[in-house]
């Protein structure tokens, strides 16, 4: 006989293996790492170079040596504002002729003042901070980032089980299989089989994400990404086991590909909702706090605050006793669910119907 | 003895009563037949023997014990609506599902083989499941459900979009099954095809069993005792004798059914009137048994 355990590896195993087979998954995969070395290749290659500036006269003096400025000289101010004008140049150094300057000079710009080039063109004096944040804005936003974005891959990548599931229901190899298994070890074969793909894409990308960004110049990025994958890591398998077992419902109440979208829409919500709520709503540590909790969202928020060091080592363990907890819970009803829909054919089933167990 | 039985099993959908105290035996070594028209509960039998769907009263037993989830496993089912999975090929999913009842990976593969060099697949056991034709498509179905060497055979319509020599194929496979001790069950609306194949018969009508047991029994029992006559002259004299019915008279030739036993007193009258070249019982047809029964 077979037992649960090995009944789940043989589905988890074919799950997996007729994936590798088909097209758009590794058409999917190639897309992820192409992008991923267009971000942090190209605007090293186009953005380059130092900023440029026009001078006049002594202001040049300003200028020392091996400041990361490309420097030319502007015959009066008249022709050096043209200059900035026609965005020839990002910024112009002319003399200073009012005396408020204590250096003596004084920056022309366009639009915005050119921080680039003013912290060109002094050394900065050291800086004592009272309480300093943990990490920068920017870097912040890149994790912020980084994280949201391999959770919608994860999310959406769980969309391959309702369809795997009505693939089964239209054949009606599901017959057979209820037949010889218990519906359960279908879904938790399904649920690992994915969880395993997708958590192979996700060290492929691990992989060339460090050669992308030594290729662009930033490996002290990854320095700063690294400690904060400690946490997003297992709070990413428990999310997706959460959206995955939603996905195998989804897949169940339906008997034909073209009906998946009909029964779908929630379970995209509640991936697209934390999101798009994380990546908008960062800077708003109320609503970070709470996004945080929801278990739905925690999978992202917690990480990213346990990563700004907004949050306690024992905040993130509660969030995560929380997620996992209704990972439980949702499983137990999403399998009740599955096997009360998997064997019903026609139309789409009702969730009440599914519950219900009539059959 | 290893037999499954069929124990009373009613089943309705919402208001519709579709199997009533429904019980037979599927005996080992023997082929039956599950005879009844489009709609008479024989599918929902089967799915109900196999699990898929619950009875709502009965029960199933297999060598007298209830059949459960591992007993369940030693069986081969062949549903009715045929599905593998299109993109797969054909030996690596069949090696897949005899995994799936508890093989050996090694094992499956070699019985896959073994399944297929008989069933004449071999060639596309390397094709996806999609590309081959629907004929094929069905032998690749029979291997499914063949391939884990089960204890009971249930088969909804087997034989259906067969062409003639493939239905040959795959009854070979399946009589040598029944051979080696394993009661077979499998489903038909079309009685030639029972007629022909099966040991045993049950017929199923309105989702009541209206008889099972052996066919030929079966057919002694149900038909009416009915005998063709050839004589040397005319044998219009027939329709005058008391006790018989006359179904055809063709100058020398008639059939006729007797209302009792008076088999021999006809024959004499017969050979008074002149000389007798035939007289034969005529073995009614299953088409008759079942026109007869589900009337």
């Amino acid at each position: 006989m077979t037992s649960f355990m090995s009944a789940t590896k043989l589905v988890a195993e074919r799950e997996v293996r007729s994936f590798l087979r088909t097209k758009g998954f590794w058409i999917g995969l190639a897309v992820i790492v192409v992008g991923l070395f267009a971000l942090s290749v190209l605007p090293t290659v186009f953005g380059g170079g130092d900023p440029k500036v026009a001078t006049v006269g002594s202001a040049a003096e300003a200028v020392q040596d091996g400041a990361e400025l490309e420097v030319r000289s502007a015959p009066d101010v008249a022709a050096a504002k043209e200059l900035v004008r026609t965005e020839e140049v990002e910024a112009a150094l002319v003399p200073d002729t009012t005396g408020e300057s204590v250096t003596g000079i004084r920056v022309l710009a366009l639009n915005d003042p050119p921080t680039d080039v003013v912290a060109a063109l002094s050394t900065s004096p050291p800086v004592d901070l009272l309480d300093p944040s943990d990490v920068g804005q920017g870097q912040r936003q890149l994790v912020i980032m980084v994280f949201a974005l391999v959770f919608l891959m994860f999310g959406m990548g769980g969309a391959a089980i309702a369809q795997s599931t009505v693939t089964e229901k239209q054949t009606r190899i599901v017959e057979i299989l209820v037949s010889t298994v218990p519906v359960r070890a279908l879904l938790a074969g399904k649920i690992a089989g994915h969880a395993l793909l997708t958590l192979g894409q996700v060290l492929v990308l691990a992989a060339a994400a460090p050669i992308a960004l030594r290729l662009g110049g930033h490996q002290d990025l990854l320095v700063i990404v690294g400690p904060a994958l400690g946490w997003f890591v297992p709070f990413l398998v428990l999310g997706f086991v959460l959206l995955a077992s939603m996905w195998g419902v989804a897949g169940s109440l339906v008997s034909r590909q073209e009906d998946l979208g009909s029964s779908m829409g929630v379970v995209v919500m509640l991936v697209m909702a934390p999101y798009f709520l994380v990546m908008f709503m960062s800077d708003n540590a109320t609503v970070m706090t709470v996004l945080s909790y929801v278990p739905f969202s925690a999978a992202i928020a917690m990480p990213v605050r346990m990563f700004a060091g907004d949050a306690a080592v024992w905040e993130a363990l509660v969030s995560m006793g929380v997620l996992a907890g209704t990972v439980v819970l949702v499983v137990l009803l999403s399998s009740r669910l599955y096997s009360g829909s998997l064997l019903r054919t026609g139309g789409k089933v009702a969730l009440s119907a599914a519950w219900s167990r009539g059959d | 003895m290893p037999m499954l039985t069929v124990n009373g099993i009613s089943r309705s959908f919402g208001e519709k009563r579709v199997l009533d105290n429904v019980s037979f035996d599927v005996r080992p070594g023997r082929m039956t037949g599950f005879l009844g028209a489009n709609g008479s509960g024989k599918t929902t039998t089967m799915r109900i023997i196999l699990g898929v769907l619950a009875a709502q009263g009965g029960s199933v037993t297999w060598q007298g014990a209830p059949v459960t989830q591992p007993v369940r496993q030693r069986f081969g089912y062949m549903p009715e609506e045929r599905g593998l999975y299109p993109k797969m090929k054909v030996a690596e999913q069949i090696a897949w599902l005899g995994e799936l009842h508890g093989m050996t990976r090694a094992r499956a593969k070699e019985e896959t083989a073994r399944l297929l060099a008989q069933l004449e697949l071999s060639e596309r056991a390397g094709d996806r499941l999609e590309e081959l034709s629907l004929g094929n498509q069905q032998r690749a179905q029979v291997a499914a459900a063949l391939v884990h060497e089960p204890d009971v055979l249930i088969l909804d319509e087997p034989f259906s979009g067969l062409d003639p020599i493939a239905v040959d194929t795959v009854l070979g496979v399946l009589r040598a099954r029944a051979a080696a001790g394993v009661p077979v069950l499998f489903s038909s609306h079309q009685l030639a095809v029972v007629e022909r194949l099966c040991d045993d018969l049950v017929i199923i009508s309105g989702g009541v069993i209206a008889a099972a047991g052996d066919r030929d029994e079966l057919r002694a029992k149900h038909g009416p005792p009915r005998f063709e006559l050839v004589v040397d002259s005319d044998a219009g004299w027939l329709r005058d004798h008391p006790g018989i019915r006359v179904v055809d008279v063709d100058g020398p030739r008639a059939v006729f059914d007797l209302d009792g036993r008076g088999d021999q007193e006809v024959l004499r009258e017969a050979l008074r009137r002149g000389d007798v070249r035939s007289f034969t019982p005529v073995v009614p047809s299953l088409d008759t048994i079942f026109k007869e029964i589900a009337r």
